[in-house]
């Protein structure tokens, strides 16, 4: 089977939202995580501006400049939602009120450690946005990304070897070949792409890998990328 | 009849901002940049500004023009990363070169320490940068088990700030996601200048204001 794509990817993740819940995506993959959160579930979705309870994309006749998400897309509000500034916005990250955040990382440590803010990209200046208040403080931190870099190398290592976004935060990974929780014996591998065998999959990660007693198939709908 | 914040002008309005002052901009993700203003401060060209924006490179916000123009000593922001792939923010340009000072922090850090000046507080704990570079050379306490980074307060001598509404007090308030980081910055400065939509001749409802007038000096209505 092919690897995932970010779309099936984002409906994986989807799949372990639970209704009720006040979850924070991050850019990138994550905010399509959206999509595939069931209809008919409240989940309150925070966005670090200070939107709480953003809708889908507004379409182009309902867009308003002022009414957009952290990654700057023009968004409508669910039912319910409230507007709040930035120091209110992070006092509830900080204070633990997200029950989830998910985001994209560069690398992810066998103790939880992430990286996702500085990849040492030369002559760009840094930017760090959310991520650190996030990672730091949400309930539960959990990483989508690619298994391996664009040359092949490992994302999920030992120990990190980019600048750190926040020490043992990560608790579960979603990757396009895998998914894995962090625990205190390192990473613990629930699902596995059918095709992938586990020495191959120990083969393209960085840190020793064991497989849960009820490891299965990760099976994912046939989701195609919309044309670029 | 004594209270009237509104300024004729955005001259007027950015007028008495001087050389070296630290000036805080309002503004995320193309809502609540007060850019009618911050073409008044360009055009009153004061040097050496420390400014405290949370992106110094945000393609909607006119923050680029003042760094240009060489009025900006060093930023205090949360992103400082261009988004023009074949080329450099007119920041990154600066930076490269070392002629501009940068103090990046995560972006609820930037926040509280804007709020927490304008609550009188001078210092605070974080869990946020525990173990990162971020909190390179900053004192860490454990409180309870956990470990928390000791950041310092960022007070302002201006900002420029956008919203919605105002009345002749001073009273704010703010569509949509505009609001941001308007009311902290404008707790934090000493000189707080609103650049607004519309103004009400009658006051705004208490119950509806979303930022005292207190915390607001001057008062420019530049229209959507």
């Amino acid at each position: 089977m092919k690897p995932l794509n970010r779309l099936q990817m984002a409906w994986r993740v989807g799949q372990d939202i639970e209704d009720g819940t006040v979850v924070n995506l991050g850019l990138g993959m994550p905010v399509g995580v959206s999509d595939y959160v069931p209809h008919d579930y409240d989940v309150v979705v925070q966005s670090e501006n200070g939107i709480i309870g953003v809708g889908p994309l507004a379409s182009a006749n309902a867009a308003d400049s002022d009414l957009v998400d952290a990654g700057s897309r023009k968004v409508t509000l669910r039912a319910g939602a409230t507007i709040i500034d930035s120091a209110a916005s992070f006092a509830m990250i900080r204070g633990g009120h997200i029950d989830v955040t998910i985001l994209g990382a560069f690398e992810v440590a066998s103790n939880g450690d992430l990286a996702n803010w500085d990849n040492r990209i030369p002559d760009k200046g840094p930017l760090v946005g959310g991520a650190m208040d996030l990672a730091a403080s949400a309930r539960a931190v959990w990483v989508m990304m690619e298994h391996n870099t664009r040359k092949g190398g490992p994302r999920l290592l030992e120990a990190c070897t980019l600048p750190l976004t926040a020490v043992r935060c990560v608790k579960r990974v979603y990757t396009d070949i895998a998914v894995l929780s962090v625990t205190p014996q390192g990473f613990l591998v629930h699902e596995i792409l059918p095709g992938i065998s586990r020495e191959e999959l120990q083969r393209r990660t960085g840190a020793p890998l064991t497989f849960a007693p009820d490891c299965k198939d990760l099976v994912t709908p046939d989701i195609a990328l919309p044309e670029a | 009849m004594a209270i009237e914040k509104r300024r004729a002008t955005a001259a007027e309005a950015v007028a008495g901002i001087g050389d070296g002052a630290t000036v805080m901009l309002s503004g995320f993700a193309g809502a609540g940049f007060a850019n009618r203003l911050v073409g008044a401060l360009r055009e009153l060209g004061p040097r050496n500004l420390t400014l405290v924006v949370n992106s110094a490179t945000h393609r909607l916000s006119n923050t680029h023009e003042l760094i240009a123009a060489g009025m900006v000593r060093k930023v205090i922001c949360s992103a400082a990363r261009g988004h023009d792939k074949s080329g450099l923010s007119a920041f990154e340009e600066l930076y490269k070169e070392g002629r501009i000072e940068l103090e990046v922090l995560p972006q609820g850090t930037f926040v509280e320490s804007i709020r927490a000046a304008g609550a009188g507080i001078p210092a605070y704990f974080t869990p946020t940068a525990f173990g990162t570079d971020l909190a390179a050379g900053k004192e860490v306490r454990n409180f309870d088990g956990r470990d928390y980074v000791l950041e310092k307060s960022i007070p302002g001598d201006a900002a420029l700030i956008r919203a919605d509404l105002a009345d002749r007090w001073g009273n704010l308030t703010f569509r949509h996601a505009q609001m941001n980081f308007g009311p902290a910055m404008a707790t934090a400065s000493k000189l707080v200048v609103a650049e607004v939509r519309a103004f009400s001749d009658t006051p705004i409802p208490p119950e509806q204001v979303m930022l005292s007038g207190v915390f607001v000096d001057r008062i420019l209505v530049a229209g959507a």
